[in-house]
């Protein structure tokens, strides 16, 4: 596309990329660490997305299955879906045989393309998703990246997930089809191990990313993870969590960030009025603040702000 | 409506090219550097004598444009007494004039929302009533959006029956208004879909007294939304809102400190 191009020559040009980073090798450094029986973790950077951390910032799970390894999210780029193979075949000679897409935003199904002539699994509503905005989240993509993107193409998954009872490689799964921080949100519990894996519906001491959101539905979705007994819970961004302080850390936030827009709104306030709120000290804390709050006030603000304000006419 | 290929389009006709020109006639030190500062200086204000960059212009957004449809802006030139008008610009753009504020009795402070198209200095250009320009800046990063629509559907079936509808209220205490007003504000640079924009608005009190007025050009976001400032316990019960676009479709509505829907 011209677009990407445009951009990647800017980026040669020096023109817009720092050039200590625009210099340096892209190479993505991921270190599995096995988080229950044959199944490991690769943790993302809770920061957002940089020419520094290439875009490595979401977690990845690697479970064993019967053929090879099954792969949850694929991360944000092709370089980073050959990385990927590379580590998997470390863990098991077999290397990835399925993937699995938690929901559709490019941090967590852009490396499919390393996986293209595999089974890559995930909700209709994503599938959808992944191809009507698959190209405008490249071009941001490529912008934000620039050539740590090299070469990445759109691959949206293949294969439809429903909810329940599922086996993907000889792995038994409980498939939760929610939503609410996209369209079609996958959590999955790993009947083995009592593994809860939420996808982006929970963000843990990393702060909760709204582009695509439904805030009373991701509301609802937390809900229905509440009432799973887990032994441990792996969110989309942040640390593994063993004591339940995750969904309702992210519950908090949500409920927070919502309150603080409809009272800003009723007071009359626009978004650059809002974005220089301070946060709360417990939010403040979080990866990828204010940044992402700043974020969050250009998706959701105007809609908020049009439900709060009377009609004048 | 297709709306992203109107900003694919603005995004390939504007190349930044260093233009040759004449120099202006009061030469100043650009403290954003752009490199198109004096172009603008000569174009778009009229090559004045009487200018300099005065950081009693403040001009405030996000670092970083995370929908570059709906970039916001707040300007505040309180701290500057006897304006008569102030013009907001970006220096990268296929347009770059956003609006000019006309405060009359209003502060001379406005929130609005426009479309940036790639990584830009943005001005707020503040003519005095006895003839001197003063000028603020900010600078805008567009990388993380840029000319790329984020994830958001922009097309609507209903913006016919919305045309023209328009939500805000007053808050007299705090000296606030605001509103909003629904229209697709098309810049006319995409194949085959015209200009189609509001060109004013002004704000009238009960007794028919002008307050404030707003000329909006294509930049200016879809749905404009503006804040207006006046010193507190100045405002009437009531604002009117009058306006029209390059249609000749008439804008009317009625700012109130109702909180009823
Ligand atoms: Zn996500």
């Amino acid at each position: 596309m011209i677009t990407r191009r445009y951009a990647l020559g800017l980026l040669g040009a020096g023109a817009l990329a720092p050039r200590a980073f625009a210099q340096a090798r892209h190479v993505y450094d991921l270190t599995p660490v096995q988080i229950a029986d044959g199944m490991w973790m690769i943790e993302g950077s809770t920061d957002y997305f940089s020419m520094q951390n290439g875009g490595a910032i979401v977690n990845i799970v690697l479970m064993k299955g019967d053929s090879g390894l099954i792969l949850l999210d694929s991360g944000p780029s092709l370089r980073y879906g050959e990385a990927l193979t590379t580590v998997a075949r470390q863990l098991d000679l077999r290397g990835v045989t399925s993937v699995v897409n938690t929901h559709h935003h490019p941090d967590h199904f852009f490396g499919n393309q390393a996986f293209a002539d595999r089974p890559i699994y995930a909700l209709g509503e994503t599938l959808a998703a992944a191809k009507a905005e698959g190209e405008s989240f490249a071009d941001a993509m490529y912008r934000l990246l620039g050539d740590w993107m090299r070469g990445t193409e759109v691959v949206p998954p293949t294969q439809v997930i429903d909810g329940g009872n599922v086996m993907i490689d000889g792995r038994a799964f409980h498939a939760l089809p929610l939503g609410g921080h996209t369209a079609g949100d996958l959590a999955l519990v790993d009947q083995k191990t009592g593994t809860l894996l939420t996808g982006d519906l929970v963000f843990y001491d990393r702060a909760p990313a709204t582009p695509s959101a439904d805030l009373t539905r991701w509301q609802q979705s937390l809900n229905e993870l509440e009432k799973v007994e887990a032994a441990q819970l792996v969110p989309g961004h942040g640390p593994v969590d063993k004591t339940r302080a995750a969904i309702p850390q992210t519950r908090g936030y949500l409920t927070w960030l919502e309150d603080t827009l409809r009272t800003a709104a009723r007071n009359g306030l626009d978004m650059v009025e809002i974005m220089e709120t301070p946060l709360p000290a417990e939010y403040a804390a979080m990866g990828a603040e204010p940044g992402e709050f700043h974020r969050s006030v250009a998706h959701l603000f105007p809609g908020i702000e049009l439900q709060e304000l009377p009609r004048a006419n | 409506m297709l709306r992203r290929p109107l900003i694919y389009l603005a995004c390939l006709v504007w190349a930044p090219v260093a233009l040759a020109l004449e120099d202006p006639k009061t030469q100043l030190k650009d403290p954003m550097k752009s490199g198109m500062w004096d172009y603008h200086q000569i174009e778009l204000l009229g090559d004045p004598e009487n200018i300099r960059f005065d950081d009693r212009v403040i001009v405030r957004g996000p670092e970083s444009a995370e929908d570059s449809l709906n970039v916001p802006l707040l300007v505040d030139a309180s701290g500057i007494k006897n304006v008569k008008r102030i013009i907001v610009s970006a220096d990268y753009g296929p347009i770059p004039h956003i609006l000019t504020y006309y405060p009359e009795k209003a502060e001379p402070k406005i929130g609005l929302r426009f479309k940036i198209d790639q990584a830009t200095a943005i001005r707020a250009s503040v003519e005095t009533h006895d003839g001197q320009w003063l000028i603020g800046s900010t600078y805008i990063d567009a990388a993380g959006g840029g000319c790329t629509a984020p994830a958001h559907a922009y097309a609507s079936d209903d913006w016919e029956e919305k045309l023209g509808e328009i939500h805000g209220r007053l808050w007299a205490a705090s000296g606030r208004a605001r509103v909003i007003v629904d229209h697709p504000m098309d810049t006319g640079l995409s194949d085959g879909i015209p200009v189609f924009i509001i060109q004013n608005l002004s704000f009238e009190s009960d007794e028919g007294d002008l307050m404030a007025r707003v000329e909006l050009y294509e930049p200016v976001n879809e749905d404009p939304a503006f804040s207006l400032y006046f010193e507190p316990g100045t405002l009437g019960g009531t604002l009117h809102v009058k306006g029209r676009d390059n249609n000749g479709n008439r804008i009317n509505g009625v700012l109130s400190e109702s909180e009823t829907h």
